[in-house]
Formats: C-alpha cells, structure tokens, sequence
C-alpha cells in the first residue's frame, strides 16, 4: 500500500509499504476514509523529536472503515464507520481508569525511552515516533488500531467524515485544555495559538461558560477565522503589546485561565528569538517556550496556565519567580481523547461545535508532502489540510 | 540554509539520542543495585496476582523471588521480583547493560509483560512488518527501540 514516511529532517515522501497486520487479538485493520496534518507532525518533521527512523509512517488523526477485526474485539465489527484516538490506551490500567489515557501503562512498545527522557513511560500515539511507542503512523491506506474497542468510536449518522476527523486529537486537545484548567462561568480565558487546537480550546472556554475568551496569533486568516465560527476576541500579537492588551482589556486583572496552544516551535519578534532558536539548534535546549513565557507573565494572581502544545525535554529561562509569587497552577497533558470524544461527537451532531470550519485544503495522498510544506509555512490560508487516501 | 538547518536540526537529533542511550544504560552497577526488587503495579486485587502462574515471570523458575503487596489507595498491587542470587546471573556490568545481556533487563521485560496480561489481557506487539530501512541516525535509534523494552526506571 501507500504510505506518507519520514525520511530524514524535513523530507517526507510517498512510499510503498507493506499494509498492516493484525499482531493482537484486540487490533483490527481501519482503512483510512481520511486524515489530517498536526501541528505535532511539524515538531517531528523538523527533527525536534529525534527519535523517528527513515521510513517511519506518520500521521495520527484519522475517520476510516473497519475492515478487519481480531478476535477479542468486542465493540466493532467490519463495515463500521471509526473515528480513533490518537493516542492508544489498554483501557484497564490504573490511569485508563481514572481517564488519564495518554499515561496509558500498556501501549508504548519502548517503555525505556520514555523512562530514560521523562522519568516514566506514556502512552503510545500512532505514527509520532520510537519515544512515543513506534506505532504506524495513519497516512496510509490501512492502518492498524490496537486496543480498538477503547481508541476507536462509531461516528454517529448525521455527522460527515470531515467534522469527525478532528475529533481524533485536535477537539478533546482543546476540550481538555479548557477543562482541566478548571475554566467555568465568569472566567476570563486567553488562548495562544489559533490552529486547530487553540481554536478548539477557545469554543471550549465559550461553551463552558467562559465570559470573555481572547485568542492570540498573527495569521491573519486564523484570527479572522477564529473571531467567526469560535466566538472568541483575538489579538494579533505580530501588532499589538499582548501583556498590555491583555491587562486592558481584563481591568488590570489579567485573564483567569491562560492556555497555551502553541509549543515548542514558536516564534517571537526581537532578541529573545534568536536566542532560543539558537539555543535549540544546538541542543542546548530542546524548546521553544516563547508563549509559555507569556502566558505565566499575563495570567492572574493565582489563576491557571495549562500547556497544550507540545514539548519534548527542557526549556531555558522559565518564569519560576512568576509561577511561585504570583501563586499560579500550571498544568499541561497530552491528550486524554477517549475521555472526551463520545460527548464531542454528540455536541457536534446537536450543532453546538463546528469542526469542518478548519478544513481549508482537501488532498490525496501524493499531495500529502506538499501539504504539509503548506501547513507548515501557514500558507494560503491552511489550518487543516485533509489527506484522502482513495482519492 | 534551509539545509544547514536540517543538518543542524539532524546533528542535535542523534547527540539527544546518543544522551537517551547513555542514561538508559549509564546506572552505576553497585553490586546493592543487583539486589534491589524490581516493582511494577498492577491494576488487579492481590487475591488475582499470583507471580509464579504468569508466563513472563514463571519462565524464571526458582532463579528469582516475588513479593506481592496492596498498594496503598485504590491503586492496585505491588508486584516485586528479584534474582536470588544476583552473583551467578552475572552481567550488571554497564558493558553487559549496554550489549542487552543483563539478566535484570529480562526481569524488568517480564515484569512489565505480566502487568499488561494481567490489566489488559495482552501484551502490545510493535507493527509488522516494519517500514523502516536504514539510514545513519536510524541506527542508534533501531539500538534503543530494541534496548527499550528492558530498559528503564522500574
Ligand atoms: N497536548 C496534546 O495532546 C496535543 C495534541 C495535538 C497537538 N498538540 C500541540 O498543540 C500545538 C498546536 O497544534 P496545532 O495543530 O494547532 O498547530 P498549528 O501549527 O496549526 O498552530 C500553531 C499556531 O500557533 C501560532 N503561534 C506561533 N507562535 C506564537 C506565539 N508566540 N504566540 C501566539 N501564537 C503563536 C502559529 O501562528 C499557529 O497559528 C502544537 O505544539 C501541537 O504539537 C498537543
Ligand atoms: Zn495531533
Ligand atoms: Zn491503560
């Protein structure tokens, strides 16, 4: 079959592979019906995961139509439509049960990795590298999903293919954002980052009955497109003191809860730049934490700052003295999916969430590198670009 | 430029890596090290966690002991095993730790396949057949994905 491989920093390519097989009794087989780019592939794409092996399938979001089933799976059968998590969990261990999924104990096939950068393992994710379990990635024709009767949900009739895709990782991503950072009525919430994710964080806030919700980027198109179908303020912030507007417009407060939705490639204007991309290239630090920074800065006394983007070892010049005088919480996670996405695809199916909005570009696989460079460069106004497999 | 970043890029790649194989393999061999219980937690009541019935544990036989507890809270039960005579198992050496020929790496490997039998019934297997080929960074990382399984904290 074809798949989208990683071939070294910043080169992906259209291979032919061999297609999956069944290797647990709890797998079964999903051809893909369609996929989607991740701001997370950009962070691996750009060799800031250094743990990806030349030929590595990538891709982690996906709806698709079951085509086989191994013979412990109880909850799916051939012919259903999925919509699968992106991260895999047992189910079962301590942390499935107490809906921690992306901690999942069972589903990292490289646990060491995981215990040797992090001090304990997580849970596997599709196509997102040899540290994160070495699982195939989704941009393919067929994928395996294993553990399928707790990754994987049937979409329900009335709702499309596109609008089910997000729900995958970017819609539970923003979801839990907003949630676990405990936002509720009368907060005033500031979001960095209008892709996918901080556009999902920010109707979260809304629709958790947030008072005022204000996203922050400078991508013309992605602010506008968040001021219309989120119902958030935006700031850009490549024009605007954000810090300054931010104390405005929250009478000198400065919001309740602050969610990053940015990560570790973020930009900045001025000399803090440079340093950090400098610092990062030589390893020196893995990350970037410009938006971090800035969001510990602006947040309130005492309020909550919860980092959704992704980062992946340690950062230089983190704001503790803020964080421990100004009395925040700061809290981050990968995503939790399984926790969130039945009440998701019911909210979409009641018309209270709008997904299909992000999907600017629709293409096919062989399309697939130029898409991301696309995604990457933020260009002609791409938030999403959907892969289809067949066409 | 776009290049030199990405070789950049690739060269603080492998030096990560190569700093992730040292410290997965870089713990001092103290000979108390040896005799320290390896412990995992198990999503299971005591009464279900019977070590010497579970395929990855029972292999070793007499080589090793077990010792089971509750863990505090809801948590589950603590499942701990060491070798009893950790002298005539032999490796412990970071060379030995570092070739994969440390007898507690399969320790460690059996104990962490005899929780996810007992929590989820199986034992997740890595894709097959694998798409990767190779390339020069891909090498260390083949060394630490097959290292990785017996390797870590626990
Ligand atoms: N926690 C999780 O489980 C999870 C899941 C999915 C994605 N993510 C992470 O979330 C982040 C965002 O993902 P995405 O798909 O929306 O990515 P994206 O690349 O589409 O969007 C990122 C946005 O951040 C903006 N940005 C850059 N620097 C900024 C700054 N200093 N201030 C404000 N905005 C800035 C960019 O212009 C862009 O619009 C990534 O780091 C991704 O890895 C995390
Ligand atoms: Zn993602
Ligand atoms: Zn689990």
């Amino acid at each position: 079959m074809k798949a989208l491989c990683w071939e070294g920093v910043d080169r992906l390519s259209v291979e032919q592979v061999p297609d999956p097989i069944l290797r647990n009794d709890q797998d079964m087989i999903v051809r893909l019906v369609a996929g989607t780019t991740c701001g997370s592939d950009l962070h691996l794409i750009g060799g800031y995961i250094p743990f990806m092996r030349a030929g590595d399938v990538i891709g982690h979001e996906f709806v698709g139509e079951v085509v086989e089933v191994g013979p412990a799976v109880r909850r799916h059968a051939v012919g259903d439509r999925v919509v699968v998590c992106s991260f895999v969990g047992c189910g079962r261990c301590w942390y499935c049960a107490n809906d921690l999924w992306s901690l999942c104990d069972n589903t990292n096939t490289n646990p060491g990795i995981g215990q040797a950068l992090f001090g304990a393992d997580t849970a596997g994710i599709f196509g997102y590298s040899h540290a994160m379990g070495g699982l195939r990635g989704s941009h393919a024709e067929y994928v395996r999903v294993p553990f399928a009767d707790y990754g994987a949900f049937t979409v329900p009739e009335g709702v499309d293919d596109t609008s089910a895709l997000f729900v995958s990782d970017s819609v539970p991503t923003g979801w839990m954002g907003a949630d676990l950072g405990g936002v509720g009525p009368g907060d005033v919430v500031a979001v960095w980052g209008c892709g996918a994710v901080g556009q999902m964080a920010a109707r979260a806030a809304v629709l958790l009955g947030a008072e005022r919700v204000i996203s922050i980027d400078r991508v013309p198109e992605r602010l506008r497109m968040t001021e219309r179908h989120v119902g958030s303020e935006v700031i850009d912030y490549s024009s605007t003191d954000v810090g300054a507007e931010l104390r405005e417009r929250t009478g000198g407060r400065g919001p309740d809860v602050c969610i990053e939705a940015v990560g570790m490639e973020a930009h900045s204007d001025g000399p803090m730049h440079v340093y950090d991309q400098v610092k990062q290239q030589l390893r020196l630090q893995t990350d970037r934490p410009t938006a971090v920074r800035q969001a510990i800065h602006a947040c309130r006394k005492g309020g909550t700052v919860f980092i959704l983007g992704v980062f992946a070892g340690a950062v230089d010049k983190f704001p503790l003295g803020a964080v421990i005088n100004k009395g925040l919480t700061v809290r981050g996670a990968q995503m939790h999916g399984q926790r969130y996405i039945p009440m998701l695809l019911d909210r979409i199916a009641a018309g209270e969430l709008s997904t299909s909005h992000m999907a600017t570009h629709t293409v096919s696989l062989d399309e697939a590198p130029t898409a991301y460079d696309m995604f990457k460069h933020k260009t002609d106004g791409c938030v999403r670009a959907v892969i289809r497999p067949g066409g | 430029m776009a290049g030199k970043k990405a070789l950049l890029t690739a060269a603080a790649g492998l030096t990560a890596g190569a700093v992730a194989l040292r410290r997965l393999t870089a713990r001092s061999p103290e000979p108390d090290d040896t005799h320290r219980w390896l412990v995992v937690t198990v999503q299971r009541a005591p009464d279900d966690v019977r070590p010497h019935e579970i395929g990855p544990l029972k292999d070793f036989g007499d080589r090793i002991e077990t010792r089971i507890n509750a863990a505090p809270g809801d948590r589950g039960t603590e499942l701990a095993a060491r070798f009893r005579d950790p002298a005539a198992e032999g490796g412990g050496s970071v060379a030995a730790r570092v070739a994969g020929d440390d007898p507690r790496q399969d320790l460690r490997r059996a104990l962490r396949e005899a929780k996810a039998l007992l929590e989820a019934g199986e034992v997740l297997l890595p894709d097959a057949p694998p798409t990767d080929h190779e390339s020069p960074g891909g090498k260390l990382i083949g060394t630490l994905s097959r290292r990785a399984g017996g390797e870590g904290v626990l």
